[in-house]
């Protein structure tokens, strides 16, 4: 009964969904306000029944309702209640039914927050989101349902895939759903204004939070995403450039391009033809993103369902709405007019250039992603593309945008000089460059690498103090108020910029300190058995058989040393999962804000001995803080004042307006 | 005006490939054996391990090599049909009886059908290895000059049989 409900509330939203799609678009064009005002309501009701589609799968999940396929392929009685939960996103036809609930969430955050935008607008920017609700939910209808049944039902289900039982899998997704679906909304206002014909320092004003909320979201879901893989996969690895990882990562870097170049535009009224290109490019790559994981087309350790059929319907989808978006930005783009004038030295210049790599990058990870398929499809061969080559592209392009961290943020708008600039900053790249080329030497090893990757993590966050510096001492200047006063009103814009810039030097740190210093060692252990791994001694005492509620796990218990004296006991663990039969590595980590100790059960040889793998892993959790100082920065960013303030002033405005009228 | 385009020109392209993508299958690996000599070897027979099989002994006809064990589900799902191709008697078939026991291999045969000619009993894989053999059941069309002509990685369906092996079998009978 209860996946009944389920499946008649997906096609009750379907049929909002087509009204919500035809109505407010149809009545913007016409100046029909009846039209227009069905956006509002309709993206609620949307909203209501996915989510009871989505409370009625969980309810099956949790319930343990093996007459529906999908539990019966995700699910077992014996899987904890909050991994039955879980796995209600954990395949194909869920993570598409959270797909839409996401959706459908920021579809009601829009109608809750834009009030000061003008009706044919919201009407636009609704109608949009509703188009792509509705391919949303035909492909879950008509080829991918949730709510299948199963009939008889099965005694007890297939369990979730042991590698998602995890806390890291419960939010990864929601998080990473959040961002891709995020991204409409910023597509969603591009094709709004384009349609509209209105696409100016207002719109950039007003589509700025909203896109910035989607790369923090985003920003988080990936380094989720590549905590998860460190600590659960088992080799230590945090980022493999797997085609589901670059198919997140093409997004996130379109995004960064675009939330810069929306700050062009709405301060100078510049960039108008690049931020819209960009809004419709970083959901259209989120949409291929998902597209490359369903349909067969790559192979990933990551893919879901590969299925060819599903993937003909989502490559329709794809064809449907970027072709037309695209169409559309031909078409209108001529129109948008350029903004002002800028300089050969400017932060507009450097903006651009930051633009351009971030668009190059973005653009060979999708080279090396897909050039597999395009040898395969030309019958040149089979190859695989793998790290070599996305190392040996990505950094080169991101050193030059590092640099321009640390200068455009002092340029001036429209006309900067070089020779002053270059005065303000001499300090700041000399005592990089002086660090990072000593620091190695007091750690131990010096290579280029590691040198490189210092100077740039030192040079943004060094030319962030001296930003910092400056602008009190300009301030100070003009106001004559103290430090403390000076600060507290600097925007929280700024702040956020400042943090979010400094994610990146501590992420740079930490991923260079980690490949540069790291150590490993693999090596054939029995209990009582030591090995050195940099300062510590690690002792393997034994094993122990240790039941869990699915799983059954052999334990080992490691103790590690330092100097001697015991400072820890590590417990790393090899499960097999009942059901499915499948190994699990559990690793052992020991985290620390300077390093992480590491430690995993490879495979048992001979009598009592197991091949053990350690890992000292110096400054590897800065990878993940950096991407959430990165995170923390972009929500400073929406909070601040101006924002909250123009919001107000316009309410105000619109309150006389009708007031007047009235 | 026209560069405004190129963005949509870019993804239609992109769009092409991805089309042709879908009815590419990234999983299949082509063997670099094909139209290479099978490689040799001398293992006991699974039936009477007092006598050997090698590939030398089939030189001047075309024979088909299956690799099976007892151990293997999907190589249940191919069974039926080696059975009846080898009461066609189009083709001898030989199987390489994969990291098994004799007694199980032996009981999987009785219980199943027998449509081996002979088989050769690899328990130790070596001899796997040098065929390239990742995924049991894996199947080889041998030439008369003692070379592989086709390789099959999976189990053999119906529309593989007629489409690919039979024809192969009949060119290469002369």
């Amino acid at each position: 009964m209860i996946p009944e409900l389920g499946q008649f509330a997906l096609i009750v939203a379907l049929c909002i969904a087509l009204a919500q799609a035809v109505l407010p678009i149809a009545g913007a064009a016409r100046g029909d306000v009846a039209w227009m005002n069905v956006a509002r309501p309709a993206a609620q009701g949307q909203f209501v029944f996915i989510a009871i589609a989505f409370g009625c799968l969980a309810w099956s999940f949790v319930n343990n309702d093996f007459s529906v396929l999908n539990v019966v392929n995700n699910s077992n009685s014996s899987l904890p209640w909050y991994y039955r939960f879980a796995a209600t996103w954990g395949s194909h036809e869920g993570s598409l039914l959270l797909w839409v609930l996401m959706l459908t969430g920021w579809m009601l955050a829009v109608t809750l927050f834009s009030r000061h935008l003008p009706l044919e607008m919201v009407s636009r920017i609704l109608g949009v989101m509703a188009l792509i609700s509705v391919g949303f939910l035909l492909f879950m209808l008509l080829t991918s349902n949730p709510f299948e049944r199963l009939l008889p039902a099965a005694a007890d289900g297939r369990d979730l895939n042991p590698l998602l039982q995890d806390p890291g899998m419960v939010i990864h997704p929601p998080m990473l759903y959040m961002g891709y679906v995020g991204f409409s909304v910023a597509f969603s206002f591009a094709v709004a204004a384009l349609l509209g014909g209105q696409l100016d320092a207002t719109w950039a004003r007003w589509s700025r939070p909203w896109t910035t909320m989607a790369w923090v979201f985003l920003t988080i879901g990936i380094a989720l995403g590549s905590w998860w893989a460190y600590y659960e996969l088992g080799w230590g690895g945090w980022w493999f450039w797997d085609p589901v990882e670059n198919a997140s990562f093409m997004p996130w870097l379109l995004g960064t391009a675009l939330i810069h170049s929306l700050a062009v535009t709405e301060k100078r009224g510049g960039f108008k033809v690049w931020t819209v290109l960009l809004a419709i490019t970083t959901f259209s790559l989120s949409l291929l993103g998902t597209f490359l994981v369903r349909s067969g087309v790559l192979t990933s350790v990551h893919a879901f369902a590969t299925d060819p059929a599903r993937g003909v319907f989502i490559l329709g989808f794809l064809v449907l709405v970027i072709g037309a978006s695209l169409t559309l930005f031909a078409w209108r783009a001529p129109r948008v007019g350029l903004g002002g004038r800028f300089d050969f030295v400017s932060r507009e210049s450097a903006l651009l250039a930051n633009n351009l790599l971030l668009i190059v990058a973005a653009a060979s990870v999708l080279l090396g992603t897909l050039y597999p398929l395009f040898l395969d499809a030309l019958g040149l061969g089979k190859i695989s593309v793998g790290p070599p080559y996305f190392d040996s592209v990505f950094v080169p392009l991101m050193a030059p945008a590092i640099f321009l961290m640390g200068v455009g943020p002092l340029a001036k708008w429209k006309r900067a000089e070089l020779p002053d600039l270059a005065q303000r900053l001499k300090w700041a790249f000399a005592v990089a460059l002086f660090t990072a080329l000593l620091l190695p030497f007091t750690l131990g090893k010096w290579t280029p690498m590691i040198a490189f990757g210092l100077l740039l993590a030192l040079w943004v966050a060094v030319s962030g103090v001296v930003n910092l510096r400056q602008r009190v001492a300009q301030l100070r200047a003009d106001n004559g108020l103290g430090t403390g006063a000076l600060l507290k009103g600097l925007p929280r814009g700024y702040y956020g910029m400042l943090l979010a810039h400094a994610g990146v030097a501590v992420f740079i740190a930490g991923v260079t300190m980690v490949k540069g210093y790291e150590v490993e060692k693999d090596v054939r252990m029995q209990a009582g058995d030591t090995v050195g791994v940099g300062a510590y001694t690690f002792r393997l005492d034994g094993f122990v058989q240790v039941p869990g509620p699915n799983y059954e796990a052999t334990r080992g218990l490691v103790t590690v040393l330092k100097n001697g004296k015991p400072v820890r006991t590590m417990f790393p663990e090899k499960r097999m999962y009942h059901v499915q039969q499948m190994p699990m590595t559990e690793a052992a980590i020991d985290a620390g804000f300077t390093r992480d100790l590491y430690v995993s059960l490879g495979e048992p040889v001979g009598n009592d001995a197991w091949v053990v793998r350690i890992y000292h892993k110096p400054f590897v959790d800065w990878i993940w803080g950096g991407a959430f100082l990165m995170a923390l920065g972009g929500v400073l960013a929406i909070t601040d004042r101006r924002y909250r303030l123009a919001r107000t002033i316009e309410r105000e405005a619109a309150g006389a307006v009708s007031a007047v009228t009235a | 005006m026209r560069r405004f385009f190129l963005p949509l020109g870019i993804f239609l392209v992109l769009s092409v490939f991805l089309a042709a993508g879908l009815k590419l299958d990234p999983r299949e690996v082509p063997s670099p054996l094909i139209d290479k000599p099978a490689p040799s070897f001398q293992l006991a027979q699974l039936q009477d391990s007092r006598k050997t099989l090698a590939p030398a002994d089939l030189k001047g006809k075309v024979w088909i090599f299956n690799v099976w064990a007892s151990w293997c589900v999907a190589c249940l799902q191919e069974h039926p049909l080696l059975v009846e191709l080898s009461r066609q008697n189009l083709v001898p078939i030989y199987g390489l009886n994969y990291k098994d026991g004799r007694d199980n291999a032996l009981a999987w045969l009785h219980r199943h059908g027998n449509p081996y000619t002979l088989s050769a009993m690899d328990a130790d894989g070596q001899v796997g290895i040098d065929y390239g053999v990742y995924g049991v059941p894996e199947t080889y069309v041998i030439d008369k000059d003692g070379v592989i002509r086709f390789k099959q990685i999976g189990p053999v369906t119906p529309k593989v049989l007629e489409q690919k092996i039979l024809p192969l079998v009949r060119k290469l009978q002369g």
